[in-house]
């Protein structure tokens, strides 16, 4: 889980957020804060499917589905 | 001389069966609406704005997501004779209390009479009105009579003459909503008139769109000029679009879509974050005119967007341009049909420095700048000068126009129609230059920035930035970079703070970043903190933003 947590962080704060030093906290909302707007949802769904070989259906690309990288971290445990 | 409801009538009259519009929803069936259904469920609309005592010329503001309320409250104002203005829905990362206070501010200048929304968002609504103000009614969804064949005799939108106003479109935030473009019939109908000449429409085509229709792409390419045309319009919401690029090319394959208008960002979009597994099957071959419109168009971005899908039988000769405005209505050029757009290779450095298109000198960094067609046949261009005065081909100035189909005026603001008006020309505040009749867009000499087609105000950006908790009124400037990667620009704020500590620093820019996500259209991509004494003004105490672009620019490739 923290493994992905990290993962998932760097990846977000190297390539979303371009601020490649930032630490994204596991519980730190993610769609509903803004952080994260809706055209970067795509990459993140990418990212998650080759990195890890879930897949994310648009229909769950929402704040609803996962809003932290903790939520979708369990997700992508509960897919694997 | 006809009208916008003299038109649907007639296509309710001339082809009752035919399918107007099909709307798609993720996770749910297509759903389409034939003429015949387009203009009865827009009468009981109609019978609703009239019931409610709201009359011919009075606005309404619709506040209305992806779905058939929002196309039958629009053609149902059309067919009563009141005004549509279609407002942005609020979504899940806007705050409620900006969306009350950017309301509130468009109701101030447009005073409209009425508000049609969902009774879920009613409450919302009520609460950015104010004692005093011009709204008398907040008309619901709910509140529609039965269908019943419509009466055209008692709708009042058939006794309008054309040269009054039929609809009002607004760009985004504070600025955007202050500044309402006012259209006639007269004007919309020119447009439409010369503009499918140029695209050589007939009934046979077939219109795929995922454009928003509070933007003038989405309401007037995407949507106005199928149904007034008779076709047939298969319309995606923009919220699954972003979510699931691949279900235009689903659509138009389905279809078999003709034409399409998109943003230069959507093209690096699709290109690139589209998987192999959702194209399966999919034929573009009928596929015919591809639009980029909306933002600077780049040749990069269509050889990436051709590159990829050419083998599912995508023509390069299908992706045109245009340069495109709501205060003509929409289309001021567009790429000749079946060509491919011109491009025009030139040397870097004078571009920048002197501001002139020159020929590449050997050796020396070049541009490829890409046509956006020409003018269309009802509107003539000029290339000016700072003082005015016509400039030849190749050198760069402002973009003026003029036309059969121009705005009546900034609604309720004759103040803004008076300064961007001169002697009957329209002063675009776009940079660009003419080489043989072909128009190629340079710049901005206002500081719009325009972030996957939507234009956004800096001042409105700044503002915001000065309500963060440790950034000084005054002491913050917002503006626009290229990012070739996505093919749009990103935003970026600099801010000067007190604090030099790399912790609290770090917790003013993630409160910047979501205070402006949650307050404005656009995510911010970069919120770079600086020293005091960092923003460079003009000697009058103005933020100079380009000067502060430059600045940025530098010290970020520094790094």
């Amino acid at each position: 889980m923290e493994e992905i947590i990290t993962q998932l962080s760097n990846f977000i704060a190297a390539k979303i957020l371009k601020q490649p030093k930032r630490v994204i906290a596991a519980a730190e909302p993610l769609i509903s804060s803004g952080l994260i707007d809706s055209f970067s949802l795509m990459d993140i769904s990418l990212f998650v499917e080759d990195t890890f070989g879930v897949r994310i259906e648009d229909t769950e690309l929402n704040a609803d589905t996962f809003d932290s990288l903790e939520q979708l971290a369990k997700l992508i445990m509960a897919r694997q | 001389m006809t009208t916008l409801a003299h038109l649907i009538h007639k296509n309710y009259q001339t082809q009752p069966q035919k399918t107007a519009v099909v709307l798609q929803h993720a996770g749910k069936d297509d759903l389409p609406i034939s003429y015949h259904d387009l203009v009865s469920g827009s009468a009981r609309y109609a019978n609703l704005y009239a019931s409610a005592g709201i009359q011919p010329g009075e606005v309404a503001v619709l506040i209305l997501q992806h779905g058939a309320d929002l196309v039958f409250a629009f053609w149902g104002a059309i067919l009563h004779g009141a005004i549509p203005s279609i407002m942005t829905f609020l979504t899940e990362k806007l705050s409620p209390e900006r969306y009350r206070a950017d309301l509130s501010a468009l109701i101030a200048v447009t005073q409209p009479a009425a508000i049609v929304t969902y009774p879920e968002f009613e409450s919302d609504v009520r609460s950015a009105l104010k004692d005093g103000d011009t709204v008398r009614e907040v008309l619901l969804t709910s509140q529609l009579e039965a269908e019943s064949d419509p009466e055209f005799d008692q709708l009042s939108g058939l006794t309008r003459p054309p040269e009054e106003i039929v609809l009002l479109q607004h760009s985004s935030g504070t600025t955007g909503l202050q500044k309402g473009v006012a259209l006639s019939h007269r004007a919309v109908l020119n447009q439409l008139e010369a503009y499918t000449r140029a695209l050589a429409l007939t009934e046979a085509d077939v219109l795929v769109s995922w454009l928003p229709l509070y933007h003038d792409m989405g309401l007037i390419a995407g949507f106005l000029m199928p149904i007034l045309s008779g076709n047939t319009l298969v319309l995606l919401s923009p919220f699954d679009w972003v979510r699931a690029p691949y279900k235009l090319f689903q659509a138009v394959s389905r279809y078999k879509g003709t034409l399409s208008w998109l943003p230069n960002f959507a093209y690096n979009f699709c290109a690139h974050k589209i998987r192999e597994r959702d194209l399966e099957g999919v034929d573009l071959s009928s596929w015919r005119v591809i639009t980029n419109c909306s933002e600077p168009v780049k040749w990069e971005s269509h050889q990436a967007f051709y590159q990829r899908f050419q083998k599912y039988g995508l023509r390069m000769n299908a992706l045109q341009c245009s340069y495109a405005m709501a205060e003509n209505v929409f289309g001021v050029t567009q790429t000749p049909l079946a060509t491919d757009p011109v491009t025009d290779e030139i040397d870097r450095e004078s571009y920048i420095n002197e501001r002139i298109a020159k020929s590449p000198v050997d050796g020396k960094p070049t541009l490829r700048m890409m046509s956006s067609g020409r003018a269309l046949d009802n509107t003539r261009i000029r290339i000016l000068s700072e003082a005015g005065f016509d400039l030849p081909d190749r050198v760069i100035g402002e973009i003026a126009l003029q036309s059969d189909c121009m705005l009546t005026g900034y609604y309720h603001r004759p103040d803004a129609t008076e300064k961007a008006l001169r002697d009957g020309w329209y002063l675009t505040g776009d940079y660009g230059y003419t080489l043989n009749g072909e128009v190629f867009v340079a710049g901005r000499k206002k500081d719009m920035i325009i972030v996957g087609g939507k234009n956004v105000y800096p001042q409105d950006l700044e503002s915001l930035a000065y309500e963060v908790p440790g950034i000084h009124a005054g002491r913050a400037v917002a503006f626009g970079i290229e990012d070739p990667e996505a093919g749009t620009e990103e935003v970026v704020i600099v801010a000067e703070v007190d604090t030099d500590d790399p912790a609290e620093r770090q917790k003013i820019a993630d409160a910047l970043r979501r205070h402006i996500s949650q307050n404005s259209a656009v995510a911010l991509r970069h919120a770079h903190l600086v020293d005091s004494k960092w923003i460079v003004k003009t000697s009058s105490g103005k933020t100079a933003r380009s000067a502060n672009r430059e600045k940025f620019l530098q010290e970020i490739e520094r790094t």
